[in-house]
């Protein structure tokens, strides 16, 4: 049997060595186009556990690879003047050019033919019995069957470019600086005893400003020297062909192809079926850890017997066993992209929160994984964190974050952890009563921070179920009286039902209408929420009514002994209704650009304002999950508004403007969002989804992505 | 955890008679359902008229289908059928349903394909409302409970906003658990009290060489229409007492409320090998 591998990078490399080895009968060739030793990039990256898997794939590469390593064990953080260290991070570097020899003469040590300078034109290895593409992201092998293997590539927004320096390092580096153009990014590590990569990394505003989209080589290593000249300390930077991009992520729907007469089987390996942001990981890390994946599926069904069933099971296997490993590590990767594409909103963070928040960014490392690693530095990070909410910066002990106390609008919460228990609609005449009742009882005995109710209609029609509770008359008011403790503060969530309204109880299903027995619905516009009946436009009568009840109720709140009031503006509610263009098609003075749009909603706000005696906070939709909705931009503009108006906490939601949002069900979604309000608003923010556990809030907290956090702890 | 048996209603070949000893065996205990598959251009037996057999034959045992493909059938019909199999059994239907993965089943019945998902979200408003109204069929506890199968973020969405739980369609228990807290976290963010029932499946075939080669003949041929990857789901079938035990325990602690097990080999010798290693 006749293998093909087109591409002499690592991957192609490794897995025509793992397979030769496995199989001595095979008839193994490697083509690639550059000469020997010509080589592109600096060092790579490798970690404890994939060096665990190369062990096991071929010992004596192992050996060799290992001989030449650099380890460390720390991340160095350089921001504001500081440099924070957090341990416990094992990693290994290696000259890309030692790996290639190592591998290229491991391969020819078993009985591999690599060929140099040979290019291996499309179609040009049909007469192999299977072929390996390991042709990187521009793979040809992967182009001449693009409607097979549906590639799609989407262009990071930030430039970066490739150095190396002779400046020595004992840890994985990151370096952010400032200048007047802009803000920069160092991602550096050392790979051999004396060269270190060094990636220096801008957006595109602060790369034009600069005037790097017009610099030659050795103009942007001359400004990159000069920017960086205190972190070299009189090293030089040195090009390897090096120039300004953008980081293209690949994916590929189809990973291999099954035979046909006139063409082998494929396999797309490496780079030529996937690319990750390179600051998770290196793709040749990815590449190697295909190759062994390959290779162990040919074995297991016996591939190199030639039989093409067995070609085409060891390809599903094959794909079967990475695909999902590398959708995750690219969901990672893109995380960690979009992190350091945002940096900027960051740069007010105190150094110590500005760490925990870049090592827990692509989410696969959390606030208790990190104290196992580095203690100190977790120490450090609750310190400053309990000393910033107006600790003791001596104090013996330093709460985790989610102990710490916080302040809502002068009311004193003891703790970071909200309960808001859903109601099922079991309150009578809008007094709160039965499990609704109980629900909330309950959460308060267990003492979190802040309970914040369901949703409280500030009028009989306001309400979304017939069950739902309400604060529209006195008797309302001591039905929440009597609920609440004295002790645990109560939010209550004013609301008036929208498009969305008039419905059965949840318990069986949401947004089920309740046909002859509903009520008139209110919209900011006549257009129906999926099934439900038509709502009829706020007109000038109805919108007094609705500010005096929203009013009205925030002044019962204040009776009935809430210690604040949450003004809903989100999930398809009225007041949503007029945020989101996709609802919104009003052409009076409430419809139309932003300002119109946010125009009713801020009154209700201020109405709310003025008749409660104490915080006032919003929930808001950061974004509609919806093609032509309101988007994370959108709801910065709300949200400086309000603050401006003095809202206390902002609650971030997302979807549910239209029963047509597309749901993302990650929770990671929501607090990106409200990482974003939070740090460009400059204002507290309270983030759901579904959070189970006191480190998921630790990591929330720790990397200022919200203050509050509502906990939905699992049976 | 609870856990159910299948019925081999798929499995071709299945004697009719076998099926109702199978049901009357699995009422004797110690199960907690009996299931259903369903596939339409295939020696099988239709699972709705299945199960209205089952109900009159047992006793205890709940009813289930894991699930119906619910945009091939009209909805009132399926209303109909499933809240007079709810009645005769005395309350012991539950109605799964999903888009399915074959479009062999979508042509030969001749229903298009395209906008299925919006079909079943529509299916699932008219089957709560039938249910709940009694205007179709007989009334009884409000119909069926209501679960939704299939694997993306829209599916576990849809489970939240109309069903009363969701079904996963298979795969080792890391996979159900991360399905599992998607699932819980459209539940919440769709404001549903409580928590969705979550419910899962695999395919057993214990017994000698020759009884696991039938089941895994039959795992090869059902799952066809996956081409390469057929060999992949086969390979997940349990066929050891072993396997079965740390996959049940598996799925118990990844937070499976119902895990039903279904039979790749029809011969009810398999209800009682079963019985052996998941006793109560």
């Amino acid at each position: 049997m006749r293998i093909a591998t087109i591409g002499g990078g690592p991957g192609g490399l490794y897995a025509s060595l793992l397979l030769k080895r496995a199989s001595p009968e095979l008839d193994v060739t490697v083509f690639e186009k550059n000469p020997r030793g010509a080589t592109y990039g600096w060092g790579v990256v490798f970690s404890d556990r994939t060096l665990t898997s190369f062990r096991e794939a071929d010992y004596k590469s192992y050996v060799q690879i290992t001989d030449d390593f650099v380890i460390w064990d720390a991340i160095d953080v350089r921001f504001k003047d500081t440099v924070v260290r957090a341990g416990g991070q094992v990693f290994s570097g290696i000259a890309r050019r030692r790996l290639l020899d190592i591998l290229t003469r491991r391969c020819l040590e078993v009985g591999v033919d690599v060929r140099f300078e040979a290019e291996v034109h499309p179609g040009g290895a049909d007469d192999y019995d299977f072929v390996i593409a390991a042709d990187g992201i521009h793979s040809a092998t992967r182009t001449r069957h693009e409607g097979h293997f549906r590639p799609r590539i989407s262009e990071g927004a930030s430039r970066y470019i490739w150095f190396g320096t002779t400046l020595p390092l004992d840890s994985f580096t990151f370096i952010f600086r400032s200048n007047d153009d802009g803000l920069f990014q160092v991602h550096a590590y050392p790979f051999d005893g004396t060269t270190s990569t060094f990636i220096v990394e801008c957006d595109e505003r602060t790369w034009r400003g600069a005037g790097l989209d017009r610099s030659s080589e050795a103009e942007s290593i001359a400004y990159c020297e000069k920017l960086f000249a205190e972190d070299l300390r009189g090293n030089p930077l040195m090009s390897n062909q090096s120039k300004w991009i953008s980081f293209p992520t690949l994916k590929t729907k189809s990973w291999t192809r099954g035979g046909e007469p006139g063409t082998a089987p494929v396999a797309l390996l490496g780079d030529s079926v996937h690319t990750a942001h390179f600051s998770i990981g290196s793709g040749t890390k990815l590449a190697m850890e295909d190759s062994i994946a390959l290779a162990n599926a040919f074995e297991e069904r016996n591939g190199a017997a030639g039989d093409p069933d067995a070609i085409a099971a060891a390809l599903a296997d094959y794909q079967m066993e990475r695909k999902p490993i590398v959708e995750r590590f690219q969901e990672a990767a893109e995380q960690s992209q979009s992190y350091f594409e945002s940096t900027r909103r960051y740069q007010e963070l105190d150094p110590e929160q500005f760490v925990f928040h870049l090592l827990t960014r692509s989410g696969r490392i959390d606030y208790g994984n990190l104290r196992l690693r580095d203690p100190y530095l977790i120490e450090r990070v609750d310190r400053s964190f309990s000393t910033r909410a107006g600790g003791h910066e001596r104090a013996v002990v330093a709460p985790p974050p989610a102990l710490v106390a916080f302040d809502l609008g002068g009311v004193r919460l003891a703790n970071r952890v909200v309960l808001s228990p859903v109601a099922e609609g079991s309150s009578e005449n809008g007094s709160v009563a039965g499990p609704d009742a109980d629900g909330l009882r309950d959460a308060l005995e267990s003492s979190p921070g802040l309970v914040v109710t369901d949703e409280v209609a500030v009028s009989a029609h306001g309400r979304i179920t017939p069950g739902g509770a309400g604060l529209w008359n006195d008797d309302q008011v001591s039905a929440w009286t009597l609920l609440q403790d004295g002790t645990t503060p109560v939010a209550a969530r004013l609301n008036h039902s929208g498009p969305r309204g008039a419905t059965r109880s949840r318990g069986r299903g949401i947004d089920r209408p309740l046909g002859d027995g509903g009520w008139r619905l209110l919209a900011a516009s006549e257009i129906a929420y999926g099934r439900n009946t038509v709502p009829a436009a706020l007109d000038e009568r109805t919108h007094d009514e609705v500010l005096a009840d929203f009013a009205a109720a925030a002044v019962r709140a204040g009776r009935a002994g809430f210690d604040a009031v949450v003004v809903e503006m989100g999930r398809g509610y009225l007041l949503g209704s007029f945020l989101s263009p996709l609802t919104n098609q009003r052409a009076d003075d409430y419809g139309g650009d932003r300002e119109r749009r946010m125009r009713f909603p801020l009154e209700v706000f201020d109405a709310v304002n003025g008749a409660f005696d104490g915080p006032v906070c919003a929930s808001v939709c950061a974004d509609d999950w919806q093609r032509g909705g309101a988007t994370a931009e959108d709801a910065v503009m709300v949200v400086s508004e309000l603050r401006q108006r003095g809202c206390a906490l902002v609650e971030i939601t997302a979807g549910f403007t239209t029963p047509r949002f597309t749901p993302h069900l990650d929770p990671y979604y929501l607090t990106v969002l409200s990482e974003q309000v939070r740090n460009e608003c400059s204002i507290p923010t309270l983030v759901g989804g579904d959070i189970t556990t006191i480190d998921q809030i630790n990591t929330l907290l720790g990397g200022a992505r919200a203050d509050l956090c509502v906990l939905r702890p699992h049976r | 955890m609870r856990v159910g048996i299948g019925l081999p209603n798929t499995v071709p070949g299945t004697r009719p008679d076998l099926l109702l000893r199978w049901a009357q065996r699995a009422d004797e205990g110690p199960w907690s359902n009996l299931g259903v598959l369903d596939r339409v251009p295939y020696d099988s037996f239709d699972p709705m008229t299945l199960l209205a057999a089952a109900a009159a034959a047992t006793s205890r045992i709940g009813l289930v289908t894991m699930v119906i493909t619910g945009p091939l059938r009209s909805d009132l019909v399926l209303a109909n059928e499933a809240a007079t199999i709810h009645a005769l059994s005395g309350g012991r239907l539950t109605l799964g349903l999903a888009i399915g993965a074959r479009p062999d089943d979508y042509d030969r019945v001749g229903v298009a394909r395209k906008g299925r998902g919006a079909r079943l979200d529509h299916q699932l408003a008219e089957l709560r409302d039938a249910f709940e109204d009694g205007s179709v069929g007989p009334v009884l506890n409000g119909g069926p409970d209501l679960l939704v199968g299939g694997g993306s973020d829209i599916s576990l969405a849809r489970a939240a906003r109309y069903a009363d739980g969701y079904v996963h369609g298979g795969g080792p228990p890391r996979a159900f658990q991360r399905a599992a807290t998607r699932a819980r976290t459209g539940w919440s963010e769709a404001g549903r009290p409580g928590d969705p029932q979550l419910w899962a499946q695999a395919y057993f075939a214990l017994g000698d060489e020759d009884t696991v080669g039938r089941g895994r003949a039959f795992m090869r041929d059902y799952y066809a229409f996956t081409g390469p990857f057929a060999e992949r789901i086969t390979a997940g079938l349990l066929t050891t007492r072993q396997s079965v035990v740390q996959f049940v325990r598996g799925y118990a602690e990844a937070g499976c409320d119902e895990l039903v097990l279904l039979p790749a080999v029809a011969e009810l010798e398999q209800v009682d090998r079963l019985a052996q290693v998941v006793g109560g």
